[in-house]
C-alpha cells in the first residue's frame, strides 16, 4: 500500500512517458536512420552514408526552401512582435470597449491556417481581390500582384501569417503589460517621466520573459508552417514559395523519395534545435537568485 | 459492435468455404465520372459472383492512395488490386514483388489486342503483372470554335502557327491560352512542346532515356524558348488555377485554347458542349501521341479466394464490355484496339486512329508529366526546372543546364 502510494505518480506517468519515448524520440531516430539510406518508395535499412544530404544540398529547390524559411521566419517573427506590441500598448490606454477590440484582434488565431490561406488567396488574386477592386474604383494602373510574382510571393505568405498571429502576440504582451507592478509606474508618473519613457525604460524591459515566449511560439510556428503555404500558393508560382516542410512532403508523398524527405527532416530538426536549445539552456539552468 | 464482429467473423468463416472470388480494390477514382466508371467494374465483379471491397482514397492526385498503399504493404497486408500506373508498377515490383497474372493474359490473348508499347508497361521482367484500363491522350489542344471562327483561325499544326494565332488573338483582346499555374500543368504543356519541336525520337532520348546530350541540346533550348513565349499568352490570374477552371474559360469564351489531356473533354461534354460545333480538339502541333494509361496492379496475396478475385478482376478489366462502358464514362479510349467505337465521339475516334498509327511507326510515347515515362524522383526533378523556368525570367541556357543537373542529382 505504501509502495503504491509512493509510486502512483510514476505509474500514471509511465504510459505517456513510454509513448513519447517511442513516438517522438523513436521516430526521430528512425528518420535519422532512413536519411542515411538509399530509401525510395519503401524504407530500406542498409546504411549508405551521407549521399542523401549531398543530393539535398545540390538541389536548387532546397536552397529556395531554406531561403524562404529565413525570409519568412525573420519577417514573420519581427513584424508580428512589433504589431502585437503596438496593439497591446494602444489597448493598454484604458480605452472603452477594450474587451470587444481584444476579441476582434485575437479572432484570426481561432481560424484554421487553411481558411486564412484560402481567404488571402482570393483577396490577393489580381483578378478577384484588392487589385481588381481598386481598379474598379477608377485607378486603372493600380497593381498589386505579389501572389503571381515568384520573387514577391513569399511576402504574401508573411502577410497572411502576420495577420493570423499578431493578435495572439498582442494578447501575450497585454498580459505582460498588465503584470507590471503599477506601483513602479505610478512612482514614475509622479516623478514626471513622459509616457514613452515609462514604456521604453520600465515596462518593456520587465517584460523580457514575455518576448522570449513570444519568440519561441512564433519561431516554431514559422518552422512548421505548412498548411498556410499549401492553401495560399501551394508552393508556387513554380516552387518559389516552397518551405522545408512542403519540400519534405513533396519528396515523401508525391515523389516516392523517402531518403530525401528524411534528410530534409533532419536538417529542419537541426534548425529547430538551434533555436530551442539555447532557450532550454537559459530556462533550465539553476537560477542564482539571492 | 458485437453484431459487426459477428458479421465479420461470419464472412471470414464463410468465404474460404465457398471460395468465392474476393477483391479489395485500392483506387482514387472518387470524382463524379470516375466513381461512375469504377462502379461499372464493381457491378460486373458482383455479377460474376465476387465480393468487392471498395477502398477509395481521395486526394492529391493519388498521393494519398499511395501513402495508404505503403502503410498496408509495410503492415504485410497488401490490397488485392491497386490502381498503379507507368514505371511505378515496376518500382513496386522491385520493392515487394507483384502477382503474376500471365495465365489470364494468355487465355484472353492480351498480347494481340494491346499496342506493344502499352503492353510493355504491364509487364514485370517479361511477366504480366498489371491490367490496363484506358488510354488518355495527353497532347491535345482544345479550342473554342466560335472564337476561332470569328478571327479566322485554324487549329495550329506547327508551333509557329500557334504563336501566330496567339498573337492575333492577343491583339484582338482575347486571352490566347487558358492555363493553370500548377507544376503538373506547366509540365503537360512542356512535354507537348518538346514533342512538337523535337519530334518523337528526340522526346524519347530526352524525356524517357534522359540522355544528357539531348537534355542540353539546342532543341531543348528552343523548347524552353517556346515555353517563354507561351508564358506571354496566358492571363495574369493563372497562378494556382485548377485545370477544369481553365477548361471552363475555353468553354465560356474567355480564352481560345487549352493544352490538356482528354480528361478536359469530359468537362466539355458534361457542360453539354458538342465536339466540332462548340469546341474543337486537335493533337498539339507536331507528330506523335503521348499516352497516360491507367492500370491495376496485383499484389501477391495468400488465399485461393483472393487469387481467384485477382484473376477475375484482371479478366473483367480487360474485357471489351468493361473497356467500352468505362471509357465512355471517363472520356478516354479503350486500351484494347479491338473495341467497336461507334458510341464514342469524334475526338475519341481520332485518338484511337492516331494511337494505332503511331504505335506502328514508333511515335506512340509515354507521357512524362503524368508519370508514364519516368519514376517519381527524376520526373519530379524535371518538373521543378520546368515550372521554375516558366514562372520566372530564367534564361533557356540556364534552364537546360539546371535540367541536366537536376536529372543527374535525382538518379
Amino acid at each position: 500500500m505504501e509502495w503504491l502510494e509512493r509510486n502512483v505518480p510514476k505509474l500514471v506517468l509511465a504510459p505517456s512517458f513510454v509513448a513519447i519515448l517511442i513516438f517522438v524520440y523513436g521516430f526521430i531516430a528512425w528518420t535519422a536512420w532512413i536519411s542515411l539510406t538509399k530509401s525510395r518508395l519503401m524504407p530500406k535499412y542498409e546504411i549508405d552514408g551521407f549521399g542523401q544530404f549531398e543530393r539535398l544540398f545540390a538541389a536548387p529547390r532546397w536552397d529556395v526552401a531554406m531561403n524562404n524559411l529565413f525570409i519568412f521566419g525573420g519577417l514573420f517573427i519581427v513584424i508580428s512582435m512589433v504589431i502585437g506590441l503596438l496593439l497591446a500598448i494602444f489597448l493598454d490606454q484604458k480605452i472603452r470597449a477594450e474587451g470587444v477590440l481584444r476579441t476582434v484582434y485575437l479572432y484570426p488565431m481561432a481560424l484554421s491556417l487553411i481558411v486564412t490561406g484560402t481567404a488571402w488567396k482570393w483577396i490577393l488574386n489580381p483578378g478577384l481581390g484588392i487589385q481588381e477592386t481598386v481598379r474598379g474604383w477608377g485607378f486603372e494602373s493600380f497593381t498589386f500582384d505579389w501572389l503571381i510574382k515568384p520573387e514577391m510571393a513569399i511576402y504574401t505568405v508573411v502577410l497572411a501569417a502576420v495577420w493570423q498571429a499578431s493578435g495572439f502576440v498582442m494578447a501575450l504582451f497585454l498580459a505582460g503589460l498588465r503584470s507590471v507592478d503599477t506601483e513602479i509606474i505610478r512612482a514614475a508618473q509622479v516623478d514626471g517621466i513622459p509616457n514613452h519613457r515609462i514604456y521604453s525604460a520600465i515596462i518593456i524591459p520587465t517584460m523580457a520573459p514575455i518576448f522570449l515566449s513570444a519568440f519561441i511560439v512564433l519561431a516554431h510556428l514559422a518552422i512548421k508552417a505548412f498548411d498556410l503555404v499549401i492553401a495560399l500558393t501551394n508552393g508556387g508560382p513554380g516552387y518559389s514559395t516552397d518551405l522545408p516542410a512542403t519540400y519534405m512532403y513533396a519528396m515523401a508523398f508525391s515523389r516516392g523519395d523517402l531518403g530525401q524527405a528524411a534528410s530534409s527532416a533532419m536538417v529542419m530538426m537541426g534548425v529547430i534545435f538551434a533555436i530551442v536549445v539555447p532557450y532550454l539552456y537559459s530556462e533550465l539552468r539553476p537560477r542564482r537568485d539571492h | 459492435m458485437k453484431s459487426v464482429l459477428a458479421a465479420s467473423t461470419a464472412v471470414m468463416l464463410a468465404a474460404p468455404a465457398m471460395a468465392e472470388p474476393q477483391a479489395e480494390v485500392l483506387h482514387w477514382w472518387t470524382s463524379g465520372g470516375e466513381a461512375k466508371s469504377v462502379a461499372v467494374l464493381q457491378e460486373q465483379f458482383g455479377a460474376e459472383g465476387g465480393t468487392w471491397t471498395d477502398m477509395p482514397v481521395a486526394g492529391g492526385g493519388g498521393d494519398a492512395a499511395m501513402t495508404a498503399l505503403r502503410a498496408r504493404v509495410l503492415a504485410g497486408n497488401a490490397p488485392t488490386a491497386v490502381q498503379l500506373k507507368g514505371p511505378a508498377i515496376q518500382e513496386w515490383y522491385e520493392e515487394t514483388g507483384l502477382a503474376d497474372i500471365g495465365a489470364v493474359a494468355e487465355e484472353n490473348g492480351w498480347a494481340d489486342v494491346l499496342p506493344e508499347q502499352i503492353a510493355e508497361h504491364m509487364k514485370c521482367e517479361g511477366e504480366w503483372c498489371a491490367a490496363p484500363v484506358n488510354v488518355h491522350r495527353v497532347n491535345w489542344i482544345w479550342g473554342n470554335k466560335q472564337i476561332l471562327d470569328e478571327h479566322g483561325i485554324e487549329m495550329p499544326t506547327t508551333w509557329d502557327e500557334f504563336n501566330a494565332a496567339a498573337e492575333k488573338l492577343q491583339a484582338a483582346g482575347v486571352t490566347p491560352l487558358a492555363h493553370g499555374g500548377q507544376s503538373w500543368q506547366d509540365a503537360t504543356v512542356f512535354e507537348a512542346v518538346v514533342l512538337g519541336l523535337g519530334g518523337p525520337e528526340f522526346f524519347q532520348q530526352a524525356l524517357v532515356d534522359l540522355d544528357p546530350e539531348a537534355l542540353t541540346s539546342d532543341t531543348m533550348k528552343q523548347a524552353f524558348d517556346e515555353m517563354r513565349t507561351i508564358r506571354g499568352y496566358v492571363d495574369d490570374n493563372f497562378s494556382g488555377r485548377d485545370w477544369n477552371l481553365a477548361t471552363a474559360m475555353v468553354m465560356n469564351g474567355e480564352a481560345a485554347f487549352q493544352i490538356m489531356g482528354d480528361w478536359a473533354k469530359g468537362e466539355f461534354l458534361a457542360a453539354g458542349k458538342e465536339p466540332g460545333t462548340d469546341f474543337v480538339c486537335a493533337p498539339t502541333p507536331g507528330e506523335g501521341f503521348l499516352y497516360n494509361v491507367d492500370s491495376f496492379a496485383f499484389f501477391e496475396v495468400d488465399g485461393q479466394d483472393k487469387q481467384d478475385g485477382q484473376a477475375l478482376l484482371a479478366k473483367l478489366i480487360m474485357g471489351p464490355d468493361f473497356q467500352k462502358t468505362f471509357n465512355l464514362n471517363k472520356g478516354s479510349i479503350p486500351a484494347r484496339t479491338d473495341v467497336a467505337l461507334d458510341e464514342f465521339d469524334d475526338c475519341a475516334m481520332q485518338s484511337n486512329k492516331d494511337m494505332n498509327e503511331d504505335a506502328a511507326d514508333g511515335s506512340l510515347l509515354p507521357s512524362y508529366a503524368h508519370g508514364m515515362a519516368l519514376r517519381g524522383a527524376p520526373a519530379g526533378a524535371i518538373t521543378d526546372v520546368v515550372t521554375a523556368h516558366f514562372n520566372s525570367d530564367m534564361s533557356s541556357e540556364d534552364a537546360v543546364q539546371q535540367l541536366a543537373d537536376a536529372v543527374a542529382n535525382a538518379m
